[in-house]
């Protein structure tokens, strides 16, 4: 058993988080030093760190501010902090959640000429085919325990799925004649200032969406979907209300409460502090989004059986596995309490559905589920929105698919259109600055 | 093996019931030590604490009447300390409310007013207490100064304020320059539950508050709004709950409520305004907010509680010559266990191995 992170290191083990573990405010080279046990200069550590990044094809300028750079490039920061130990054994925690396609192509090459230099790999994802590209050999972890050992290579990602899920997933259907009516959610030249230093600023975002229609927003992560949808559930108001107009009604200055009385619902990315509260109950949850439109609430006074019907209900529809009938939210799987969220949320029968990161964290199958909830709601007339960083479940669901770069969001394309090339040089900013893709994809 | 402390899944119901008994518990225990080292005789000591006071009826009623302000003011923190708004400053808000009350009294004296006397003293009273809470409360939401310092600071204020009155304006002219006013006409006092005996109508007020309490914390959306922006803050907004206005309605109602307890003090039990005429009530409350678990029902319980360590205080004073002081030390000692034994509720006790392993082939 190790002692600690720097035992880990000295024995030769270099971990990449999910997470980024930066400090924005502090240079890249004071970063990579933070993580070193700093027996050379800084100045000798500096010209290591760039020739290191050099070799591997990982270009990054030593002196730069971390808050300056992309997330592609934040990342490279964690590889080569990691890489600067000459590790002999390399763990990667979901490196390419937060990557675009082509910028996910880089890393792989690089991983493959880590894995040719003689270093071990741990690479741990949920996506299948990356895997199946990558590994030599996979272990399926199910609910904390080994499932099984294979060669991915040798399976099909329908079979590694299974494994992962411990049986068959649903296939997700899209109902074959869906009806686009009114809009529902138009955006009018929406234009927000950043709430907090480092934050994004959202710069004249347009769009329309009609009701049976889902529209996806793709991007990478931190590109201003967390302010468009503060802007949407109105957490942050806008001065004109013009800019947000729900079911007719301009609503861009009016609180998320009186949104959700238009028949607007959101479902947040975080599931945990923000979607619920973690150590209330269920019911109680129910509540926090339900006491403004649902009748939970009579003069005042909580109606208790009505929010424990809304609990009953998202259990049975969308099969939330839980300990007993009303337990505190933070005692659910990630997977169940998002069901829960969801459910909660569209048993509202809202008009318009605004969601961010549906699947994000979640099992196979709850995602399968989650997916099929929300195209049985454009079924029945709602309007959808859905900001994802997973490519394949916007392809899934989505009508259209529009891409936020640096707050500002591109003109939706049909998604047959949509291929993974077009998209990720929309996520890398290409068609909106041509100078900052060549510097954002081509690296 | 190895001690830790590891999180629990869900909160754990029967020690959040558990954890003030254990609390009080090695209180006692400490207590024990204490009284030890004092030279005291522990036994003695602990029946004179918390037995002698429950055997004869004057003293019941005197735990009633110390009760009566510990629980109105604690029931008002409990719902700023649930919505995360730390009002400290409990005790200038019962001392303004006191003074306020006591400027009609003080008017009135002498002159033929009716009845209606004590119930504007009472809503004055109230109403200044809550203004006096407003003044920590805005600065928090307007230029995000602490409220616990500001509110804490201006306690000092207002002890000095009533200070000031009592030997200046007004001063009972006939007081043998003693800095008290006059004792309040009749119909400027509260009136007793019992003829000749102590307990008087606040109590019965500080059950109403009680009562009002829990159906607001347990039935309305209010409650929810309020239990809800002090667990979870980001998901209370998400939820359409504003924390700066649940900031200034908590800080109003406590303040209320502390203005409400210091008039019913200075008009009741005291019947006059002079300093010190609180043994700390506000500072005590703040205990009795924890070791009630912010529950109304528990404050209750714990207000008794610490009522009796006031009266069992001046009885061990009085048979033992333990210095009143003494009390003090217990309160903050019970304060300092129940916020311990709180960790229980959320973690538990684990044992594990601590022998590690050699890994093999690494390194």
């Amino acid at each position: 058993m190790l002692s600690g992170p720097s035992e880990a290191r000295r024995r030769g083990i270099g971990l990449v988080f999910q997470h980024f573990s930066l400090f924005d405010n502090l240079t890249v080279a004071e970063n990579v030093a933070l993580g070193l046990d700093g027996r050379e200069s800084f100045k000798d550590m500096s010209a290591r760190l760039e020739q290191v990044s050099k070799i591997y094809g990982l270009p990054l300028d030593p002196r730069r501010e971390v808050w300056q750079l992309s997330v592609g490039e934040r990342q490279r920061i964690e590889i080569v902090r990691a890489l600067m130990q000459d590790p002999k054994f390399l763990i990667l925690d979901e490196p390419t959640a937060v990557l675009t396609p082509q910028e996910a192509d880089q890393l792989f090459i690089v991983l493959e000429r880590l894995k040719a230099e003689g270093r071990a790999i741990l690479y741990i994802s949920h996506k299948l085919e990356e895997v199946k590209r990558l590994c030599d050999t996979a272990t399926i972890l199910r609910g904390g325990r080994k499932v099984a050992t294979c060669n991915p290579r040798l399976e099909t990602a329908a079979s590694l799925a299974r494994m992962m899920v411990g049986g068959e997933i649903r296939e997700v259907k899209a109902a074959s004649s869906r009806k686009t009516t009114v809009p529902r959610l138009v955006v009018n030249d929406l234009s927000l200032a950043p709430s907090e230093a480092h934050g994004v600023r959202l710069e004249h975002i347009s769009f329309e969406l009609k009701g049976g229609e889902i529209l996806g927003i793709a991007g990478v992560a931190g590109n201003g979907q967390d302010e468009l949808f503060a802007a949407l559930s109105g957490e942050r108001l806008a001065k004109d209300p013009g800019t947000v107009v729900i079911e007719g009604i301009a609503a861009g200055h009016l609180s998320i409460t009186q949104r959700r009385r238009l028949g607007a619902a959101f479902v947040p990315e975080e599931r945990l502090g923000h979607g619920t509260a973690p150590r209330m109950k269920l019911s109680e949850n129910a509540l926090l989004t339900g006491h403004a439109a649902s009748g939970m609430v009579h003069r005042g006074f909580i109606d208790t059986a009505a929010t424990l019907k809304t609990v009953d209900r998202a259990t049975e529809t969308f099969d939330v596995r839980k300990a007993k009938r009303d337990p505190e939210a933070a005692s659910l799987s990630g997977g169940n309490l998002q069901k829960f969220i969801v459910g909660r949320e569209i048993l509202r029968n809202p008009a318009v559905l605004v969601v961010s990161q549906p699947t994000w964290g979640v099992d196979a199958g709850a995602a399968a589920v989650i997916r099929q909830a929300l195209l049985d709601l454009a079924t029945a007339g709602a309007a959808v929105l859905v900001t994802s960083q997973d490519l394949d479940e916007l392809a899934e669901i989505a009508d259209r698919i529009a891409v936020m770069f640096h707050g500002k969001l591109s003109a939706p394309l049909a998604t047959s259109e949509a291929s993974r090339e077009k998209l990720g040089l929309l996520m890398g900013g290409s068609s909106l600055e041509p100078k900052e893709a060549a510097h954002a994809v081509g690296a | 093996m190895q001690l830790v402390l590891e999180k629990r899944a869900e909160r754990s119901g029967t020690i959040a019931l558990v954890s003030p008994l254990l609390a009080i518990g090695l209180t006692i225990v400490t207590m024990v030590i204490l009284f030890a080292i004092l030279g005291k005789n522990p036994l003695l000591a602990l029946h004179a604490y918390f037995i002698a006071p429950l055997t004869d009826g004057y003293s019941l009623q005197e735990i009633a009447v110390k009760a009566t302000p510990l629980v109105m003011i604690a029931i008002g923190l409990s719902l700023c300390y649930l919505a995360n708004a730390w009002n400290i400053g409990a005790e200038g808000q019962f001392l303004i409310g006191a003074v306020a009350g006591s400027w009609i009294a003080v008017r009135t004296q002498g002159t033929d007013a009716g009845a209606w006397v004590l119930p504007a003293m009472l809503v004055l009273a109230a109403a200044a207490g809550a203004l006096y809470a407003l003044i920590p409360a805005i600065c928090k939401v307007k230029f995000g100064a602490s409220e616990i310092l500001t509110s804490l600071m201006l306690v000092y204020v207002a002890d000095l304020f009533l200070d000031y009155l009592v030997r200046g304006p007004w001063r009972d002219p006939h007081g043998f320059n003693f800095p008290t006013t006059a004792e309040f006409d009749p119909v400027a006092t509260v009136p007793l539950l019992i003829e000749g005996g102590r307990l008087h109508l606040g109590s019965i007020i500080a059950l109403l508050v009680v009562a009002a309490a829990a159906i607001l914390l347990a039935r309305t959306i209010k409650g929810f709004e309020i239990r809800v922006v002090g667990a979870a803050p980001r998901a209370a907004r998400f939820g359409g709950f504003n924390a700066n206005q649940l900031i200034i309605l908590t800080f109003a109602v406590s303040g209320a409520l502390a203005g409400l307890a210091g008039i019913i003090e200075v008009a009741g039990p005291v019947g006059h305004l002079q300093p010190g005429i609180s043994p700390g009530y506000g500072f005590t409350a703040i205990i009795v907010a924890f070791l009630g678990r912010l529950n109304p029902v528990g404050i209750l319980i714990a207000g008794l509680f610490l009522a009796l360590t006031f009266i069992g205080g001046e009885q061990a004073q009085i048979a033992m010559k333990i210095p009143l002081d003494v009390t003090k030390v217990f309160q903050g000692i019970l304060l300092f266990y129940v916020l311990a034994c709180d960790s229980l509720i959320l973690y538990r006790f684990k044992l594990v191995s601590s022998n590690r392993q050699v890994p093999r082939g690494a390194g």
